[in-house]
């Protein structure tokens, strides 16, 4: 089955990230397709490269990053939310004239339409929030 | 089958418990995760109101349960799933409501 | 393009939150991909929908005179749970009047909201296929 996944809260401060990286990782293993990952509101805080939590913890925006690597997942960051934020990929700092961008490899900033897009074409679409 | 609801909130720190249970029609279930799986521990009033919701199912995230030490707290009706069971139920009804 | 039932759920009140302005931002992208939409305001969701909001003197945007385009943009179900209201001592008086024009009706005006029970809302969440929570 296609899968779509919406997390809608940050890292850390949340549970949610965790619980759909959780459901993201069961739902590869059984065999199911993850058509795209998409992270709204303070979610799209989980696609910073400049976390560095202690080395007990889990490191959130890795953990999604490898994810991404290791099955070829589309991450999307939704743009209005990044940019209210401060979350940029290079082009989108370059556009906006700064020198320095924060979104992790694995992640791509994008509009809207991607969620309602990832609703039309899923079979299932689950939220995680908050 | 019927829509799956989700709730992650303590039925002791939010209405989204209760909110939840007016919209779970007959064939539907209700997965408890993160902070909602108090609402499946004993002598609490969720629990009671669990048992009384006839024609509806639930069931409980067992990771989040076992994380926060309740697993032997768990009331009766009340089915536990891990991750792959949450996939499941995902997979088998017909959508998902995710009551945040 | 296939067309799907989708659901937006508003359970948040306004300012407090930012849940509210930006599930709004969703439904005026989506109305965009022709699909079936139908909103629903439930618990503190209804306070969205207040008229005479004014938020100058908190320092944010009054996103409330949206909700009044939404009919422009062929949303036109919107479910507000008469129980809700009622809990919070609201009526639909005090919610904004929003209302769309029928094409095929030459252009008669129709009210968007339906004021519908907990029951009835439920009937028509089961039917989605599609929702969105915020």
């Amino acid at each position: 089955m296609k899968f779509s996944i919406q997390v809608n809260e940050g890292p850390y401060q949340k549970q949610a990230s965790d619980t759909a990286y959780q459901f993201a990782k069961a739902a590869i293993a059984a065999g199911h397709e993850i058509f795209r990952i998409f992270f709204y509101h303070d979610g799209v805080n989980n696609a910073t490269k400049l976390a560095v939590p202690p080395q007990d913890d889990r490191h959130i925006p890795k953990l999604w990053s490898e994810l991404s690597k290791e099955h070829n997942l589309d991450l999307v960051v939704c743009i209005a939310a990044a940019q209210r934020r401060g979350m940029m990929d290079a082009d989108e700092a370059k556009r906006q004239g700064f020198e320095d961008n924060n979104l992790i490899e694995g992640f791509r900033i994008s509009g809207l339409g991607q969620l309602i897009e990832a609703g039309i074409e899923s079979d299932r679409l689950v939220v995680f929030g908050a | 089958m019927g829509l799956l609801h989700t709730v992650n909130k303590s039925p002791f720190e939010s209405n989204t418990f209760d909110a939840c249970l007016g919209y779970a029609l007959d064939g539907s279930t209700v997965l408890l995760i993160e902070d909602g799986v108090y609402a499946a521990t004993t002598g609490t009033s969720a629990a009671e109101k669990i048992k009384n919701a006839s024609g509806v199912t639930f069931a409980v995230l067992g990771p989040d349960l076992q994380a926060r030490g309740l697993e032997s707290k768990l009331a009766d009706g009340i089915k536990v799933v891990d991750y792959e069971g949450f996939v499941n139920l995902v997979a088998e009804h017909d959508s998902v409501q995710s009551w945040l | 393009m296939a067309v799907k039932k989708f659901m937006y759920v508003n359970r948040k009140a306004p300012y407090g939150t930012v849940y509210a302005l930006e599930s709004l931002e969703v439904v005026l992208i989506g109305a965009a991909f022709d699909q079936d939409v139908s909103l629903a305001f439930i618990g503190d969701g209804v306070y969205e929908l207040t008229k005479g909001q004014d938020t100058k003197a908190i320092g944010q945007k009054n996103f409330s005179p949206v909700y009044s385009a939404l009919g422009d943009y062929d949303v036109n179900k919107i479910y507000v749970e008469k129980e809700s209201l009622e809990e919070r001592g609201l009526t639909l008086d005090d919610l904004q009047h929003l209302v769309w024009e029928d094409e095929d009706e030459d252009y008669a005006e129709k009210d968007s909201i339906r004021l519908v029970s907990r029951a009835e809302l439920a009937d028509v969440m089961s039917e989605q296929e599609i929702i969105l929570s915020f």
